[in-house]
C-alpha cells in the first residue's frame, strides 16, 4: 500500500448490502420477552398513584423498585433517573416497563395501566440554569471601551433529530452466575457497561456489553442507550429471562435526545480600520429536563465562539437551561453547529452593517498558524483555509454567479461558510477521563485481531482501523480482523464520539502495530497493548477554560447555491462545493462518504429539519412530519481534501466525522440570504420563514 | 385465523395466522428473513422494501392477506441473482453503503427502478429512490452506484 488514502473495499460492505448484517432487532433469542415503556403524559408533576391491571401469566412490570443500585443513569451529570420515582419532568419520561411473552399481550397491559398525577406548572422558559461556563481572553473591557463602534445581533437555532434509520434498541439476557449481557445499537460499549454496573450495583465482571450492527447513530446512540440498557438489565435481573426493547419510530422521535436549541447573542467591538478587536458571546442552550451531557455540549459551543477567526479580546459565557421538555444531548457537532451558524452569520451581518464585502471581511480575520485560540491555546499546525477558500470559489464559480444572480429576476443565491472542528474530547478529557487503551492480538499463524471498543456505525471504523494496522505491519488486509466490540474481550479504548476515533484510537492502534512489528515472533501468540499519553505541549485549565482545548483542528469551507420559489418559499439546492482539511484521509472513499453525509445533515439543519415542542409535546411524530432529506432534496456535491498531516495522528489523520456537518447551516442560510436579499437570523429557514422575510425582513 | 399461500423467494409457502399481520413481521419473525428492516413502520423510509410481483412495496404497510397468490421477493431471494451481484459491486465501488440499515431496501428499490427503466438518468434515479431514506450518505454515492449498475449490468435489465 503506497498511499493509505487510496480506497479499499469496505470491509463490512457486502454483509450489509446483502442483508446478512445483524442489527439488534435481527437477533432472535427464543423466549425473549417483549418490552414496552410506559411514560409520563404530563410535562411536570408528582405521581400520585399507579394502578396496574391484573397481569397475565408471564407478564412483569419493572420500575424503580427493581433497581438494585442508585436510580440514575451514570453519564456525566447523574440527574437522569432510570425510571421516574415520585415525580416526572417531561412528557415521555419513562416510568416503568411492561415485559411479557408477546407484543399484543404487553401492549394490552400498558393500555390498562392508570397513572394519576398531581400536575404542576411546567417551565419552558430558559430561566433555570443547570450548568454555567465562562471564559475570557485578552482585555475585552478595554477593547469595548476603545471601540470605534460596536455591533450586536441575536441568533437562534432549533432542535435537530438524529434520525438514524435504525431506531434505538437493546437486547439483554442472563448468563451463568448472575451475569447480564447486553447487546445493543450503541456507540459506546463502556459507557453502557459502566451505567449498567452502577444500576445493578454489581461487580465489574457481572456485566457484559456487545455491540450489534449499528444502523446509524450521529451522537444519538452516545448516551441515550445507557438509559435503555439500564432498564433492560433491571428487567433481565427481575425476570431471569432475555428481554428485548426496540423503539418504534414515533417513540424514538418523541423521547430520545436531540440537538440543543440555542440562542446566541454576539457583540463585536470594531476599530477604526474595520477590524473586530473584541467579541462578547452569550450562549443559551435548552438542555431539557435532564442535563446529561449538556455541560460538555455547552463547552464545545463556547470554545467555538470566535469561529475560524482570531479575535484578540473575548468574553464568553453560557448556560444550559433545564426545561420541562425531552432532554437534549449528543448530536454530530456537539454544540459547534449552533455556534458556527451564529458566528458565520454575524461576520456576514457586520460586513453588511459596515457596507463591505462579507467574504473579504472574514478573510481579514482568519486564524493563522501560531495565533492564539479563543481560550489562549495555540494553533500549532499549518492552517490551509486560504487556499481552500480559493479552490472552493473557483470550483463553484462563486463570484461570477453572485454578480449574475444579482441581476436576475429569479431568487438565486450563493453562500459560503468557513469553519473548524476541534478534534477529540474537549480539554483534558482524553488524559483525565478516558485514558484509552487498545490491544492487538496476534495468533501463531500470524493473523492479527484488533481489540478496541470503537464502534462502526457506518462511518467505516472497521475499514479504517484494519487499513492502519495492516499498513503499519506490512500485512495484507485479509490478515487483520476487527470483531464487533465485546467488553469481555476488548479494553476500554473510549467512546466512539468527538471525532476522536481515527485520530486517537487509530493513533494508538498504529503505535501498537509498530511495537508488534518490532517484537514480531514467528509461530507464537502475542498481544500488545498501548495506552493514551497526552502530548506534553497540551495544557488545559478546566476551571478557567484556558489553554489548548483540543490537540488538533480540522478545517472546512463550503459553498452552496440555491434557488428559491418566490411564491412558496421553497428552497432548491443547486450545487454544493466543499473542501476539507482532515489531516490525511485514511480512505478517500470513506472520507467522501463522511463529507457527503455530513453536509446533507448540516444543510438540512439550516432550512429543512424542523421540530417544535409546544406545551412540552413534540409536534413531529415520525419521519412523515419530521422531514429529513430524500434523494429529491439533495444535489450533486463537489468535494476535495487537502493533505495537512497532524504529527500525532496515524498517517497524519485528524478528526473527520463531525467537521463535515458544521458548515452546512451557515452556508445555506447565507445562500438564502443572498437569494432573497433579506437577513437570516434563525434556522431552520423554512419556507414560511422565508416568505415572512421576503415580506418584512431586514436588508 | 387464515391460511395464506404465496411464493416467497421462489418457494411456495403457507402462512397460517392473523390475516391482518404485516408482511414485514411475517417475513422477519415467521420466516427469519431479517434482511428487510423496520425503520419507521409508516411507509416513509423504505428500509422494508420488498418486491411483490416485481413491484417495490413497503412490507410494513402490507397486510399478509394481500400476499395471497402473489410472488414476494426479499433481499434474501434477490441476493442469489446476477443482477444483485452487479448492484452489490457498484454499491461497493461507489461507497454507497455506510451503516447499511437502509441498504437492502435501497437494493430492492434499485432492482425495481432498473427493471422499469434500464437506462435511467441521474434525475430518474433520484425520483426512483425518493421513497427510500438514508441518513448517512447524503445519497450522491448511492445515485452514482445505481447509474454504474445500469451501465455495468447492460442487458441484464
Amino acid at each position: 500500500m503506497n498511499d493509505i488514502g487510496v480506497p479499499i473495499t469496505k470491509i463490512d460492505g457486502a454483509e450489509k448490502i446483502s442483508g446478512r448484517a445483524r442489527y439488534v432487532d435481527d437477533i432472535q433469542i427464543p423466549g425473549a420477552l417483549y418490552a414496552r415503556t410506559v411514560r409520563s403524559t404530563i410535562a411536570k408533576g408528582d405521581i400520585v398513584a399507579i394502578t396496574l391491571p391484573e397481569l397475565p401469566a408471564g407478564c412483569f412490570v419493572v420500575d424503580h423498585h427493581d433497581i438494585p443500585g442508585p436510580n440514575f443513569v451514570k453519564i456525566i451529570a447523574e440527574d437522569m433517573p432510570i425510571f421516574a420515582e415520585t415525580s416526572v419532568r417531561y412528557v415521555g419520561e419513562p416510568i416503568l416497563l411492561v415485559v411479557g411473552p408477546d407484543a399484543k399481550t404487553v401492549i394490552d397491559v400498558t393500555r390498562k395501566i392508570r397513572i394519576t398525577y398531581d400536575e404542576q406548572s411546567p417551565t419552558f422558559a430558559w430561566v433555570d440554569s443547570g450548568v454555567r461556563h465562562s471564559y475570557r481572553k485578552g482585555d475585552p473591557k478595554t477593547a469595548f471601551q476603545q471601540a470605534a463602534r460596536t455591533i450586536a445581533h441575536i441568533y437562534r437555532t432549533g432542535y435537530q433529530e438524529q434520525a438514524y434509520i435504525e431506531p434505538q434498541g437493546m437486547l439483554g439476557y442472563p448468563e451463568a452466575d448472575g451475569k447480564v449481557t447486553l447487546v445493543g445499537s450503541i456507540q459506546c460499549p463502556y459507557y453502557v457497561k459502566n451505567a449498567v454496573l452502577s444500576a445493578l450495583g454489581c461487580p465489574e465482571d457481572k456485566v457484559r456489553v456487545i455491540q450489534a450492527e449499528v444502523g446509524g447513530a450521529f451522537g444519538g446512540k452516545e448516551e441515550f442507550p445507557s438509559l435503555i440498557a439500564c432498564q433492560v438489565a433491571v428487567a433481565v435481573r427481575k425476570t431471569g429471562q432475555p428481554v428485548k426493547l426496540i423503539y418504534e419510530r414515533g417513540e424514538d422521535v418523541e423521547t430520545t435526545t436531540k440537538r440543543h436549541p440555542s440562542q446566541i447573542v454576539l457583540t463585536a467591538a470594531i476599530d477604526a480600520d474595520l477590524k473586530i478587536v473584541g467579541l462578547k458571546a452569550t450562549v443559551g442552550l435548552d438542555a431539557g429536563a435532564h442535563l446529561g451531557l449538556s455541560g460538555v455540549v455547552l463547552s464545545r459551543a463556547l470554545i467555538a465562539a470566535t469561529g475560524a477567526y482570531t479575535i484578540p479580546n473575548v468574553e464568553v459565557e453560557g448556560d444550559a437551561f433545564r426545561t420541562n421538555t425531552v432532554p437534549t444531548g449528543a448530536f454530530r457537532g456537539f454544540g459547534a453547529p449552533q455556534m458556527f451558524f451564529a458566528i458565520e452569520m454575524f461576520f456576514q451581518h457586520i460586513a453588511k452593517d459596515l457596507g463591505i464585502d462579507p467574504l473579504a471581511f472574514k478573510r481579514r480575520h482568519l486564524a493563522k498558524q501560531g495565533d492564539l485560540t479563543s481560550t489562549g491555546g495555540m494553533f500549532r499546525d499549518p492552517i490551509l483555509i486560504e487556499p481552500m477558500i480559493e479552490r472552493v470559489l473557483e470550483a463553484s464559480d462563486f463570484r461570477r454567479k453572485q454578480r449574475e444572480f444579482k441581476k436576475s429576476d429569479r431568487l438565486r443565491g450563493m453562500g459560503i461558510s468557513l469553519f473548524f472542528h476541534g478534534c477529540g474530547f474537549t480539554g483534558s478529557g482524553e488524559s483525565t477521563h478516558i485514558k484509552g487503551r487498545v490491544k492487538l492480538a496476534k495468533s501463531a499463524e500470524g493473523d492479527v485481531t484488533i481489540l478496541i471498543a470503537a464502534v462502526d456505525m457506518g462511518q467505516g471504523v472497521r475499514t479504517a482501523m484494519i487499513k492502519i494496522v495492516a499498513s503499519v505491519l506490512g500485512l495484507p488486509i485479509g490478515r487483520i480482523r476487527f470483531p464487533a466490540p465485546d467488553t469481555d474481550a476488548v479494553p476500554d479504548s473510549g467512546p466512539t464520539v468527538a471525532s476522536r476515533t481515527t485520530m486517537i484510537v487509530g493513533g494508538l492502534c498504529a503505535r501498537a502495530a509498530k511495537r508488534l512489528k518490532d517484537e514480531w515472533m514467528e509461530g507464537r501468540d502475542q498481544t500488545v497493548e498501548e495506552r493514551y499519553v497526552q502530548p506534553d505541549f497540551i495544557e488545559w485549565d478546566e476551571e478557567h477554560f484556558q489553554g489548548d482545548a483540543y490537540p488538533a483542528y480540522s478545517w472546512g469551507v463550503v459553498a452552496v447555491e440555491v434557488e428559491i420559489d418566490r411564491s412558496t418559499g421553497q428552497v432548491t439546492q443547486n450545487g454544493i462545493w466543499s473542501g476539507y482539511d482532515m489531516g490525511k484521509a485514511i480512505d478517500e472513499r470513506l472520507a467522501l462518504g463522511q463529507a457527503d453525509g455530513g453536509i446533507a445533515q448540516g444543510i438540512a439543519y439550516g432550512y429543512l429539519e424542523k421540530m417544535e415542542i409546544t406545551g412540552g409535546k413534540v409536534r413531529q411524530k415520525n419521519l412523515t412530519d419530521y422531514l429529513i432529506p430524500t434523494t429529491a432534496d439533495v444535489c450533486e456535491t463537489t468535494t476535495f481534501f487537502v493533505d495537512n498531516p497532524f504529527p500525532f495522528g496515524p498517517y497524519g489523520a485528524k478528526g473527520a466525522g463531525e467537521l463535515t456537518l458544521i458548515g452546512g447551516a451557515p452556508a445555506i442560510a447565507s445562500a438564502i440570504e443572498n437569494a432573497i436579499g433579506r437577513r437570516v437570523y434563525g434556522i431552520p429557514a423554512t419556507p414560511e420563514m422565508i416568505l415572512e422575510l421576503i415580506e418584512h425582513g431586514e436588508n | 385465523m387464515a391460511k395464506i399461500e404465496f411464493l416467497l423467494n421462489h418457494a411456495p409457502v403457507v402462512f397460517t395466522g392473523d390475516p391482518a399481520r404485516r408482511l414485514l413481521d411475517v417475513i422477519r419473525l415467521d420466516f427469519g428473513l431479517t434482511g428487510s428492516k423496520e425503520g419507521c413502520g409508516e411507509g416513509e423510509c423504505g428500509a422494508c422494501s420488498v418486491l411483490i410481483d416485481h413491484k417495490v412495496v413497503n412490507a410494513c404497510l402490507y397486510p399478509i392477506i394481500n400476499a395471497a397468490g402473489k410472488e414476494v421477493i426479499t433481499i434474501e431471494g434477490f441476493r442469489t441473482t446476477e443482477r444483485y451481484a452487479v448492484i452489490e459491486r457498484s454499491f461497493l465501488e461507489e461507497g454507497a453503503v455506510q451503516c447499511g440499515f437502509c441498504t437492502p431496501g435501497m437494493v430492492m428499490a434499485t432492482e425495481s427502478l432498473l427493471g422499469a427503466c434500464p437506462h435511467p438518468t441521474d434525475a430518474e434515479v433520484r425520483i426512483g429512490l425518493a421513497g427510500n431514506l438514508c441518513r448517512c450518505t447524503g445519497y450522491n454515492m448511492i445515485v452514482k452506484a445505481v447509474l454504474r449498475a445500469a451501465k455495468d449490468g447492460e442487458g441484464l435489465w
